[in-house]
């Protein structure tokens, strides 16, 4: 089945689930107050996100220049830079690393470059225990899903099918308590902490300037992650840059409110090496995967290069009325909500995605509520046009070329928009039928009601 | 061996050659700015003095749910500690060499005291019941805690024990985040920066059920912060 | 003033009362109208659709029809967000490019115009009923109106408005979005429509009738209650 296909037969059976829905949309509520009130604290959220904006375009338009100096800067502290064009170079640096160092049990953080190179699936296979620490997670890798939405992974959960999962896989006693939840995986994931061999996470940001990799995170697991296992690897996007260590002052706060309406996560960490001599703990070897898998594609296309700006706070799909009523899994991405569906298409094929940027209503909220002004919902039009450019499907480019001829015809449009209303009329007669030529909207909706006359008519027996 | 390095610099290199339209517009610099970061005066503001940063620093630890606790005396923060290791029957509390935590452990006995150096065991630490540290310092604009290995006995002290009490001067509460980048480069830029450094908001947290608020999810349930003069 | 009015393809065909709303509200405030018969479509359908050729075939005559005017007005948030938005990305580095951009700037959606072109904020009407308003995500988001239509409302007699807790959401029409993604188009409709039932409201006004489209029709097809769907021009032409 087509992704396209797939799509319309997920989002079909998505939409019909009122209940869900509802669910999802009463769990993100709270974010918009929430986030509208910190952004009050703000001397200027505006332009602060001005400023941010400035600072990633500076970053990414000197990409070269920044991932070079991280390098440089990072490798005098020790740690170690592997760059992957693709998932399989990653996921084959990684195992090997494994493998030569006689990795035994692996802890990770949250990363979603993991989920886009498929790395457990890779990890497994090759017979390592893989444990997902973050507890959103955790519950969707017991559950074997991908995560729902790329920074609340099981927000479509209720608590009590997060219990029957705990009850099946971990043997649990039943609860409807969050935090008895949170507990029960808070007690299982301790010892794992201490025990593994190696620690993977992502980060949030690349610090050319002093070398370091950034992590935002709100329960301790990835701090965790870096702390005890002798080897920590950094799974990053060569798009996560900021230039300077100084820059985080603006990015962190700005992620923790435009993310979860918080004025600051709760820890963000900067981990610019493997354990130094005279500190009492942390890895022995710190390896950073600088991964591209066709984000060099979206750097070619300077119209859209703003979107490797994304810091992935989530914000775009917190307010998009898609999401909420589709949901993360019908989009079948590894990055779900409007972001994703503008950069899908450049990492994965356009005219295997173009259908993502054509199913929205192009209602801006993304835009809006993007904290470093990444214009997302025009992003979504560009692809339409690309997708046409490259290859339009030729029935629907004869309709729009009729279109816009009839549209040039003023004697002609006048001519037969007179009839209107009698179509109009007589519409009800095969109204939501197979011969309705505009089923696709009365089988859900009513069409409006026939008026008499067009204004063009009323407009000349006025003037007469 | 590093990969695809120069294929990706290549592509990245020939992609930054037509230059992209930008999106903000340059922002200006408010009247009277004395900002030395660009972006400095958007973001949240703390006044001038030391109590409008006590004042913010409370204010958003009582948001966080930081204990924060101004001591007269650092005689009367090691009472406080006392209390709180009584109250909730702490028996073994770890902790780091330094001038602050070293007279403040004084106050405390638990059975044990866990001293964090070079090669500890990581079993002992687990099972301790509250973690002792100091910090580089505290930032009234976030309620933020900032530790670095240097300042707060490495990686794992101020995570991994489900209590973490933080001991700081009065010297130490600065205004914002650019002021703790500031004190960082200015202590680590030439020397070279400690390998983990962190910017702590309230006790570990999170929202993934059904977006509700739980405390202490991998990280310390509590977090207890100490202002001595 | 001279105003030039465009009337949308489909407002010409579906909602002749609404336009007409329009001409006697401007008449009154004692301007004269002029409505050019050679205007067709703004050419937002194959823009939105990607097919810019088209789109531009479409907007090179209404721009051409719009030459000489002094100000044009269009009763919809969409199709003054076209022209005044679109258009100048449609023609970047094209040889109209400067033309369009005289164009974007001398046009304006019907509630702006009156606000903040002729600084009327009270035009003198009467309706009774209680009503909220729908802001469409054009006129919201693209024209950057969020105001406008309010203190319009706010200063009709007898009206009472309240606000609906999904006031900023779209309501799924989304041009043709709402055809090729029925289910999804409907899902948001009826977020939309249920936060209108909350306020209790008799009326929904919008300066958007392709929004009132999807709106009314997703009432008349899904509701037990009646629900009334008004352009702002039909209310305050009301006296």
């Amino acid at each position: 089945m087509s992704a396209k296909t797939q799509f319309h037969a997920d989002s079909n059976v998505t939409t019909a689930d009122t209940d869900r829905r509802a669910f999802v949309r009463r769990a993100l509520g709270g974010y918009k107050t929430t986030r509208a009130k910190t952004e009050t604290a703000y001397a200027s959220w505006e332009h602060a996100r001005d400023a941010a904006s400035a600072i990633k375009y500076e970053g990414i338009n000197h990409l070269d220049a920044m991932l070079e100096q991280f390098e440089q800067q990072f490798t005098a502290r020790g740690g170690k830079v592997f760059w992957a064009s693709n998932s399989q170079q990653a996921r084959d640096y990684i195992l090997g690393l494994a493998r030569d160092r006689g990795v035994k049990s692996i802890v990770k953080s949250k990363a979603m470059t993991s989920e886009e190179i498929h790395l457990n699936d890779a990890l497994e296979h090759e017979g390592y225990a893989v444990i997902e620490s973050d507890l959103g997670e955790f519950i969707q890798q017991l559950k074997h899903e991908a995560p729902y939405h790329f920074v609340f992974p099981c927000m479509h959960l209720k608590r009590d099918e997060i219990s029957a999962l705990f009850e099946k896989e971990l043997g649990s006693a039943k609860t409807d308590s969050p935090e008895e939840l949170t507990m029960i995986a808070r007690r299982w994931l301790r010892r794992h902490y201490i025990e593994a061999d190696m620690g993977i996470s992502g980060g949030n940001f690349i610090i050319a300037e002093t070398g370091m990799i950034s992590i935002t995170e709100n329960e301790g697991n990835a701090r965790l992650t870096c702390a005890h296992p002798r080897i920590h690897v950094a799974l990053v996007g060569i798009e996560k840059v900021l230039p300077r260590l100084a820059d985080l002052a603006l990015f962190l706060p700005m992620l923790g409110t435009a993310g979860t309406g918080q004025n600051m996560t709760c820890y963000n960490s900067m981990y610019g090496g493997p354990r130094q001599p005279s500190e009492q703990d942390g890895p022995e070897e710190f390896h950073v995967v600088l991964l591209d898998n066709h984000r060099t594609r979206l750097l070619a296309d300077p119209e859209q290069r703003d979107a490797l700006h994304c810091i992935r706070c989530g914000a775009c799909l917190n307010v998009c009325p898609i999401f909420k009523n589709i949901g993360g899994h019908a989009y079948g991405t590894t990055y779900q909500g409007p972001i994703g569906s503008v950069i899908t298409p450049h990492f994965r094929g356009l005219q295997d995605w173009k259908h993502l940027s054509g199913a929205s209503s192009l209602c801006g909220a993304c835009t809006e509520a993007c904290p470093v002004k990444i214009d997302i919902h025009h992003h979504l039009l560009h692809n339409r046009r690309n997708a046409m450019k490259e290859k339009p499907a030729l029935l629907e480019k004869l309709m729009w070329k009729a279109f816009s001829w009839f549209m040039n015809q003023p004697r002609l449009y006048a001519f037969a928009t007179r009839f209107t209303p009698w179509a109009l009329a007589l519409h009800p007669l095969v109204k939501a039928t197979p011969l309705d030529p505009v089923q696709s909207w009365t089988k859900t909706r009513d069409f409006p009601d026939a008026p008499t006359k067009t204004f063009r008519q009323l407009w000349k027996e006025r003037v007469r | 061996m590093n990969g695809d390095r120069e294929a990706i610099l290549g592509r990245v290199r020939e992609a930054l050659r037509v230059p992209a339209p930008r999106h903000h517009e340059k922002p200006a610099p408010a009247p009277g700015s004395i900002a030395t970061a660009p972006f400095r005066e958007w973001l949240p503001v703390v006044g001038p003095t030391h109590e409008d940063r006590l004042a913010s620093f409370m204010r958003l630890s009582e948001s966080l749910r930081t204990e924060f606790v101004n001591c007269p005396t650092i005689e009367l923060a090691g009472a406080h500690l006392a209390k709180l290791a009584s109250d909730h029957g702490w028996e073994r509390l770890a902790t780091h060499a330094g001038d602050l935590t070293d007279v403040l452990a004084e106050h405390v006995r638990p059975r044990e005291v866990l001293r964090i150096e070079s090669d500890y065991d990581k079993n002992a630490l687990e099972a301790c019941d509250a973690g002792l540290t100091e910090c580089e310092c505290l930032v009234a604009q976030t309620g933020s805690v900032c530790v670095t290995t240097r300042s707060s006995g490495g990686r794992a002290l101020s995570v991994l024990p489900p209590h973490h009490v933080v001991i700081a001067s009065r010297a130490q509460l600065l205004p914002d985040l650019t002021a703790a980048y500031e004190l960082l480069a200015q202590k680590y830029g030439a020397s070279g920066y400690p390998s983990f450094m962190g910017f702590i908001n309230g006790p570990s947290r999170t929202g993934d059920i059904e977006r509700i608020l739980v405390l202490g999810a991998h990280g310390p349930k509590k977090l207890t912060v100490l202002l001595v003069p | 003033m001279r105003v030039t009015l465009f009337i949308p393809c489909f407002i010409d065909s579906f909602y002749p009362q609404a336009a007409m709303a329009v001409v006697q509200v401007i008449e009154r405030l004692g301007h004269t109208i002029d409505y050019p018969e050679a205007q067709t479509c703004c050419g937002q359908p194959p823009f939105n659709s990607g097919f810019w050729d088209e789109a531009r075939d479409v907007a090179r005559r209404q721009m051409r029809l719009f030459r000489d005017a002094e100000v044009v007005v269009a009763p919809s948030g969409s199709c003054g967000a076209m022209m005044k938005v679109f258009y100048p990305e449609l023609f970047e580095h094209q040889p109209e490019e400067a033309e369009v951009r005289a164009l974007a700037a001398k046009t304006f959606e019907f509630s702006d115009f009156l606000v903040n072109k002729l600084g009327v904020r009270d035009v003198g009407a009467k309706f009774e009923g209680r009503a909220t308003f729908h802001d469409g995500c054009h006129g919201l988001r693209e024209l950057g109106s969020k105001t406008s239509a309010r203190e319009l409302l706010a200063n009709v007699k007898g009206l009472e408005m309240v606000e609906m807790s999904e006031g900023e959401s779209c309501c799924g029409f989304g041009g043709t979005f709402a055809v090729k993604y029925p289910q999804i188009s409907t899902a948001m409709a009826e977020v939309k429509c249920n936060s209108i039932l909350e306020t209790k409201a008799d009326y929904v006004v919008s300066n958007d009738l392709s929004c009132l489209m999807q709106i009314q029709g997703w009432f008349d097809r899904n509701s037990g209650r009646t629900m009334k769907s008004l352009h702002l021009a039909e209310v305050l032409v009301q006296r």
